[in-house]
Parts: structure tokens; sequence; C-alpha cells
């Protein structure tokens, strides 16, 4: 038999990644997504007893994502609202992987066309934002997502197509 | 180019959009949450032991190097070089628990570590084999505190780690056996014989007294 503390140990330190992505992405800061990430860890610890052992990413995530947004709600309350700030975004610019390519003229164009992304992503109210990433960044399915937000399923393919939407106008304004 | 389909979205949303990566300071801290929450069975620690310990040594490590600065602090008074002396030991102890050693000498038998000491440190640590009373002696190592190396002695009462620095009393700082908690540890700290003790573990406040008073005998 599997101890869930063990189980739980393992799941969570393996979905670390995915959590970290998921609050950096949602509060655009290192620093405050290491803490998000960690307070959710320390409440994921603290009812680990309620997680049935099924599949613990949609759950942690979930956890993940509710931190995230008392901490929005409290520090970030114009975050509603569509809002797109160049400095937030400029370290994900940064933090691109220079590996690509040693072309320095194809290293800028992918950097430019990783920042646009990124920014245009960014703009994104939390809502939309979060099942886009957790679509496309983590392939995490209709019902997974669903529990991540503690919203039905036809509620997050809904979002998932305004934000595509809105990510394509978005892309395809500043291309011209 | 005009983006119209989901799938070419999709494709250029994974080519281009960063994926934030958890920094190795997040991942040690949440290791180190984890490590001294969720104890692992015994099954589970031969597969984790080396990282259990490591985790755990480092929040002992940390633990230690906040309480006995704030013990220092409190004894002493001498706040600057009380300081000093702590950024050194947090310093110190991480440094050496990064490196995933826990011990120089591993070895349960006292014949072994003491002597391992001898010719680096200028005095000899008191080593005892509490094994007959469930406190299994792992190892040792040296470490440095109160700017000078001091003996780390390493035991193991079930599935606890049990770190204790021993070095030479420089005034009368602690004289009674005194017991602290911080962030969850528990630490006694005492004197005898000329040598100041202190113990830090994860281990009940009991269990952890009732080490100190076979080590302190």
């Amino acid at each position: 038999m599997n101890k869930p503390s063990q189980q739980f140990e393992k799941a969570a330190l393996l979905h670390l990644r995915a959590a970290y992505n998921l609050a950096r992405w949602l509060v655009r800061d290192e620093h405050v997504a290491q803490d998000m990430v960690q307070e959710a860890y320390l409440r994921a610890i603290k009812y680990s007893s309620g997680f049935n052992g099924d599949d613990i990413r949609p759950w942690i995530l979930g956890i993940v994502r509710n931190t995230c947004y008392t901490w929005l709600q409290s520090n970030r309350s114009g975050e509603a609202i569509l809002e797109f700030d160049e400095n937030l975004d400029s370290d994900a610019y940064h933090s691109m992987n220079g590996s690509m390519t040693n072309n320095p003229e194809a290293l800028l164009l992918s950097k430019q066309e990783g920042s646009r992304v990124n920014a245009a992503i960014a703009m994104l109210a939390p809502v939309f934002r979060e099942v886009l990433v957790l679509r496309e960044l983590e392939g995490l399915t209709y019902e997974e997502i669903a529990t991540v937000a503690g919203i039905p399923a036809g509620t997050v393919m809904s979002r998932l197509a305004r934000a595509r939407t809105m990510l394509r106008a978005e892309l395809n304004k500043e291309q011209q | 180019m005009k983006l119209k389909e989901d799938a070419e979205l999709s494709r250029l949303i994974q080519a281009e959009a960063t994926y934030y990566e958890a920094p190795q300071q997040l991942r040690d801290k949440i290791a180190a949450t984890l490590g001294g929450v969720a104890l692992p069975e015994a099954e589970h620690k031969k597969n984790v032991a080396s990282e259990w310990h490591r985790w755990l040594g480092m929040g002992v490590a940390f633990a230690c190097g906040v309480i006995f600065s704030i013990a220092v602090l409190f004894f002493h008074g001498e706040t600057e070089t009380q300081n000093r002396i702590a950024s050194q030991v947090v310093a110190g102890h991480v440094r050496s628990l990064m490196l995933a050693h826990l011990s120089d000498v591993v070895s349960t038998d006292q014949h072994t570590v003491k002597p391992w000491f001898s010719g680096k440190l200028d005095y000899s640590p008191p080593v005892k084999n509490l094994s007959s009373d469930g406190f299994e002696l792992v190892g040792g190592r040296l470490d440095y505190m109160d700017e000078r190396p001091v003996a780390a002695l390493v035991y193991q009462h079930q599935l606890h780690t049990i770190n204790v620095f021993v070095w030479p009393v420089r005034d009368a700082s602690i004289t009674a056996q005194s017991s602290m908690v911080l962030q969850g540890f528990n630490i006694i700290a005492w004197q005898n014989g000329g040598m100041q003790y202190w113990a830090v573990s994860d281990l009940n406040n009991t269990d952890l007294k009732q080490f100190a008073d076979l080590l302190g005998k």
C-alpha cells in the first residue's frame, strides 16, 4: 500500500516545475511566485489528507492558483482589467533560451518573437492567462484545467477560445 | 503571417512563450519543507535516505545557525561579535551540508569517530556510543563555529538525525541545560567537563532531553 505522505512528497516535488511556471505567469514576479509556491505547498501539506491519490497535479496546481489569486486580489486590484507592463516582461525576454542559435540576427528575432508572445499572454486577464498557460505550456486536459480553476469544463473551453481570440488579435495587430 | 488556426497559435505559444523554470533555491526550500513534514517509511528511506538526510541536515543547519546566533545573543549580549559568529555559523553549516555531507567519518564506532578528530582539533570531543539506548552514532564531521573548528557528532534516533556540536567553553555562558525550539527544531544546550554541547534535531523535546542527559553524563 502506498503511504499518502510518501506519494504526496514525491508527487509534490514532481509538479514543482508546473507549479512555479503557473505562479510565475499569474503573479508575474519571480520572488512573489516563489513565495506563492511555498505558501501553496505548505497549504497542500496541511491538507494532504484530503488528497485522494488519484491525480495530484490538478489538485496541487489548484492550490497554487488560489494562493496566487488571493495575492492578486490584495496586491494588484487592477489586475482584472487588461494591462500590460513592459518591465514586468523584460525578464521573460532575458530568460529565453539562447542556445537555439548562435546567429545574432536570428537570436534577436527569436527573442523579439518570444518577447512579443510573452507580452501578449501577459496582457490577458488572469482567468484567460491561466487557461492558456495550463493548456499550451502544461498540456493539461480541459477536465484537469477545470479542476485547477474550479470551473466547469465548458467554461474552460469558452475561456480558452476567448483567450486565443484575444491573443491572436494582439499578435496580428502588432505584426502589421 | 496571419494567425488563423488554433493549432498554429498553439505551436507559436509552445515555441515562443517562456516556460519559467523553478529556481533551485525554491526546490531546496520545498524539499526541506517536505522532508521535515512527511517522514519517510523504512522502505522509502532506503531509496532516498541520502536525499532526505541532505535536506534534513540543511534544515537542521539553518535552524541551528539561527538558534545558535539567537542563543548566543541572548546569553552574551555582545551583539556585534555574536552577529559575526552567527553568520559564520550559518554560512559554514550551509556550505558543508550543501555538499550533502553530514559526516566526514562514517562510523557507528566511537573508537573510530573519536580518534578521527585528533589532529583536526586541538581538543578531543567526548564521543559516546548510545546505541543501546536507541541513539545510534552514525558519524562525525568538522564544522566551524565561534571562530574555531568544532566537532559535529551525528546521531540517529529512529528516523531522526541529531547533530551535536561540541567545543570547549570559552566563558561560562551556558551552565544549566537549556532547551529551545525554533522553526520546529528542538535544541538543547549544556556544558559539561569544560565543553559546551549543542544538540539539535527534529526529534521531540522529551527524547532529545533523554539524549542530552545520556550524552551529558
